[in-house]
């Protein structure tokens, strides 16, 4: 522990930057976990370009790490950084105009060298020009710093230089009074056969620690205590973790095994690489030549038995459309699971967006609805995965689920939930395994209630049948061109989703004075900024209600009736209106939309002045 | 329960063939070749459930509603992909594959070429009519250039495929090549594709009769055009076996007189070789069957299964850690508590 003064403060935002080569990730990721385990509560936003290692210290090399944590429940992962560590002239350039004026600037002055500052298109250098004035500015030597604490090292010059992040990660770790122990021994496993490797970075690491103590520089740490969060027991999840074993929770609780059909895309690869880790479940991973067989070889193990699911972004959900489409005219259970990222066509592979969801709904050829679940949280995507295999298994239709760059990439503190708990899914599996029509078979002979055909897997004797893409007949399945059966077929996998509306919860409005005249309407990762914005308007001591759809296809059956309730419907999107479009067209009400996209999560600060401005607007 | 299921009793053509009303043209090869599938599959020994028919779209593609097996008619080219998701997941199923020209080497060239080269256990039948038939007769990529049809009026411009070079090509571990209205012949090749372990892949010569009819004539109704490739023989073809194949010093093969050269000079055909290079040749006598042409088994090799593969690693993954425990999953390392 440190021998210096230590202040306390209730949250703190700290962003690291450096290039993409400069590890700002790792060590954003090391400084969260510590965090975590401090017990802050926390949201993290990774920002990172889409080349792998663009030109050094170039201005689209930048990669940052942002990471809010608290004394309290939070929401984001801050607007705007209190701490900036700036690992060269082009992190600081492109990254000083989000941080809040009068805080903290750490830069490696070792960095700030002419040929760097020509690459960040710096005409002086800020370090000397007086422009950063309004800020608090160490000027820490980090890379001289951690070659010489690495002097003994064996380790080649490049070698040391690439500890620096380990020197900065200590540094921050001493600021704000975060144990050490744990990212040593993090090391010692990471680098566990290079102990040359891992002997110097933790040299960096320590030496990073030793600085803030010893220099007269910093006068004083901080120290942010642990959060009051919910009793149990928690740990730190990103969203395609949570997905992933949401999936493999799901398949567990089902009794089936688990089928993943993909091919890598960002930012959804983790899911394939996260499961094909987990053979020991019976989980399997099927790396396909492209989108489609990935999508294609998930619904031949859906016809055979497994709980199946693809996972990818929008352009891959866009090459599965014609797959999609022939299971729910097969109606069997499938989980398309889309980590959206900015479109359109490649569009921003690492950005978020929430601009999919249309293409969720209705990206197929002909009347083909099916279930489209989004999850709020990195956390929330364990259970969505889960709620989205419960819909798939029970009414035998594929099911969208919709994440983003943003719940997939960011972490929170999640309270692990108990096993038996989790519904049981088995009940919904139900394979057939006698004749259901006078000693025959009929495919599509519907469940009254639900709608849902049987499910009989090859193998079973006596229950032989095809299936296929072709029109069917209602109940016997065979292939059918007549007309009236068509028209009935269609209402019949229409009703059957429109059904799914009574067996999901009803949507719950925030509205604590119950006067609210404007309705803020949300859905997927904008949950936390809207909730953390509607705070801020409440604080000005006006009314707002806020309401959030995890299912957005059908939609809750009393959401026509809560937008009844309020003059104004706002629906703030990462998007261009895709929500505020279905709901106009469900519900004829005038919704009206705060729409950016550009590849970040929204701040709680501008949706706040465009939610105050419908308030003030209606009130006139 | 009936006596059939207490007694099994031996399965016969009959047992394999569905209520639903063949819907070919009259006279299409497609019929010739669904009773011989048919027939040989009593032979295999394997119950009707545990059978599944996979397709694509196409006039061959309609193949699975006529099979009273399991089968699953699906979309324009994916077959091999839907086909390997159910045998990476279920081994203990016989999957078949039921395409055409235009499905499995056109929209469908890349599922096609993936499963071969990952030995998914698949027997692949193509269809070959060097047509497009369900969409009424456009070429193929199989057809021969300068085709005229529909699209291409003044002829077809690009170079067909033969379909067992590029069977060869991406390395399937059985190639064969058949003729509809060869029944004898076919169903030998359907039992042995059928037989092997991994991806089969046979060619069958199948007439259009409506939009191509006679595609196939310089050797369908021709034996003495067919080399008919029989493992540690000799290659002779011919009315009465006159003609055979050598390979050359320079890697190519020739079409010779035994007479003048002596069957001691004769390619003997080795369909077993792991190198895939001499079945190419043979491939490459005749790419386009308008003159003598193989058929029969140009390759057949071992390779590991993959869905055999996938089950090996799972079942290791679970000798070495132990059956997935999902509390534990979960937790993963750090955790904290709050109370």
């Amino acid at each position: 522990m440190t021998t210096k003064t230590v202040e306390r403060v209730d949250t703190v935002t700290i962003r690291f930057a450096g290039d993409s080569g400069d590890g700002m990730q790792l060590t954003g990721n090391r400084f969260t976990s510590v965090t975590a385990r401090v017990g802050n509560d926390l949201a993290t936003l990774p920002d990172f370009p889409a080349e792998i290692r663009a030109p050094a210290g170039s201005l689209p090399g930048v990669s940052g790490f942002q990471l809010h944590f608290a004394d309290h429940d939070i929401l984001t992962p801050g607007d705007q950084p209190d701490v900036l560590v700036a690992m060269n002239p082009a992190a600081l350039k492109t990254n000083l105009p989000d941080l809040v004026p009068g805080g903290t600037l750490i830069v490696n002055s070792d960095a700030f060298t002419k040929a760097n500052l020509k690459k960040a298109r710096y005409d002086s250098n800020p370090l000397e020009d007086g422009s950063l004035d309004g800020y608090r500015v160490y000027q820490v030597p980090l890379t001289s710093l951690t070659v010489k604490a690495l002097e003994d090292s064996p380790l080649s010059s490049k070698d040391k230089q690439r500890a620096k992040n380990m020197f900065a990660l200590g540094l921050m770790s001493w600021m704000y009074s975060r144990p050490t122990e744990p990212t040593e021994r993090w090391l010692r496993e990471k680098f566990s056969r290079s102990p040359d490797l891992a002997e110097a970075n933790i040299t960096a690491f320590r030496a990073g620690w030793a600085f803030g103590e010893t220099t007269e520089v910093f006068s004083h740490a901080y120290e942010v205590p642990p959060a009051k969060l919910p009793s149990g027991r928690y740990r730190q999840i990103t969203g395609n973790l949570a997905i992933s074993y949401g999936l493999i929770a799901a398949a567990e609780r089902a009794g089936l095994p688990l089928f993943l059909g993909g091919y890598p895309i960002t930012p959804a690869s983790d899911i394939l690489h996260e499961l094909a880790r987990h053979k020991n479940f019976g989980v399997r991973t099927f790396q396909a030549e492209d989108e489609i067989a990935g999508v294609g070889a998930a619904l031949g193990a859906a016809f055979a038995g497994s709980l199946a699911a693809t996972a990818t972004s929008g352009p891959g959900v866009v090459l599965k459309g014609e797959t999609i489409g022939l299971a729910t005219s097969v109606e069997l259970p499938l989980l398309i699971i889309d980590i959206q990222r900015g479109g359109p066509s490649t569009g921003l592979p690492t950005k978020t967006e929430q601009s999919d969801l249309l293409l969720a709904m209705f990206g197929r050829n002909g009347d083909a609805p099916l279930p489209v679940v989004a999850a709020a949280t990195p956390g929330d995507c364990f259970d969505v995965a889960i709620e989205a295999a419960r819909i798939a298994l029970k009414y035998r239709t594929p099911v969208l689920v919709l994440s983003d760059g943003y719940l997939a990439n960011g972490a929170e503190p999640w309270r692990l939930p108990q096993i038996d708990e989790l519904p049981d899914l088995r009940p919904l599996v139900n394979f057939a395994t006698e004749p259901n029509h006078d000693g025959e078979f009929w495919p599509f002979l519907r469940d009254p209630e639900t709608l849902a055909r049987p499910w009989a897997i090859p193998g079973t004797p006596g229950l032989e049948h095809r299936i296929g893409g072709l029109e069917k007949a209602d109940g016997p399945g065979n292939i059918s061109y007549d007309p009236a059966n068509h028209h009935r077929m269609t209402e019949l996998r229409a009703a059957k989703i429109a059904r799914i509306a009574a067996d999901i919860p009803a949507l719950t409005v925030d509205d604590p004075t119950g006067d609210a005249r404007v309705l803020v309407l949300g859905w997927g990762s904008t949950f936390g900024p809207i909730a953390a914005a509607v705070r801020r308007v409440r604080a000005r001591g006006l009314a707002v209600a806020r309401a959030h759809l995890r299912h957005l296809n059908p939609f809750p059956a009393n959401t026509g009736e809560v937008l009844s309730r309020y003059e104004r419907i706002v629906v703030p999107e990462m998007n261009m209106g895709q929500l505020r479009q279905l709901i106009r067209a469900h519900y004829l009400v005038d919704a009206r939309g705060y729409n950016r996209v550009a590849g970040l999560p929204f701040t709680s600060k501008e949706l706040e002045q465009a939610i105050v401005a419908h308030i003030e607007e209606i009130d006139r | 329960m009936t006596d059939t299921e207490t007694h099994p009793r031996q399965l016969t053509r009959k047992d394999f063939a569905s209520d639903q009303e063949v819907r070919w043209c009259p006279g299409c090869g497609d019929y010739a070749i669904l009773a011989n599938v048919q027939g040989v599959l009593p032979d295999l020994g394997i119950p009707r459930e545990n059978i599944v028919f996979v397709s694509g779209i196409g006039c061959a593609s309609r193949f699975p509603y006529y099979m009273n097996t399991y089968g699953f008619h699906s979309i324009h080219g994916r077959a091999p992909a839907i086909a390997t998701g159910i045998s990476a997941t279920r081994p203990d199923l016989k999957v078949f594959v039921i395409t055409g020209d235009g499905d499995a080497l056109s929209i469908g060239g890349n599922h096609l070429i993936h499963a071969m080269r990952r030995n998914a256990n698949l027997t692949i039948v193509l269809f070959n009519n060097q047509i497009y038939g369900l969409t009424k007769g456009q070429y193929s990529p199989t057809s021969e250039l300068g085709k005229i049809t529909k699209s291409t009026p003044m002829g077809s411009l690009d170079y067909p495929f033969n379909p067992v070079s590029v069977a060869l090509g991406a390395e399937a571990t059985f190639v064969a090549r058949s003729i509809d209205n060869e029944r004898q012949h076919l169903a030998e090749m359907v039992e042995r594709a059928a037989r092997h372990e991994g991806t089969s892949f046979i060619e069958v010569y199948q007439n259009c009769n409506i939009f191509n009819d006679g595609a196939f004539d310089a050797i369908r109704g021709n034996p003495a055009n067919q080399i008919r490739l029989e493992h540690g023989r000799p290659i002779r073809f011919g009315a009465d076996l006159e003609r055979g194949v050598v390979l050359n010093p320079d890697a190519t093969l020739s079409i010779v007189d035994v007479a003048e050269v002596g069957e001691e000079n004769l390619l003997v055909h080795d369909a077993h070789r792991e190198d895939p290079g001499l079945a190419f040749l043979l491939a490459r006598l005749s790419h386009t069957p308008n003159g003598p042409t193989p058929i029969g088994l140009f390759r057949q090799v071992q390779r590991p299964v993959y869905g055999l593969e996938m089950q090996r690693q799972i079942d290791e993954a679970v000798a070495r850690r132990g059956r997935g425990d999902l509390a534990a999953l979960i937790t993963g390392g750090d955790t904290w508590e709050v109370s």
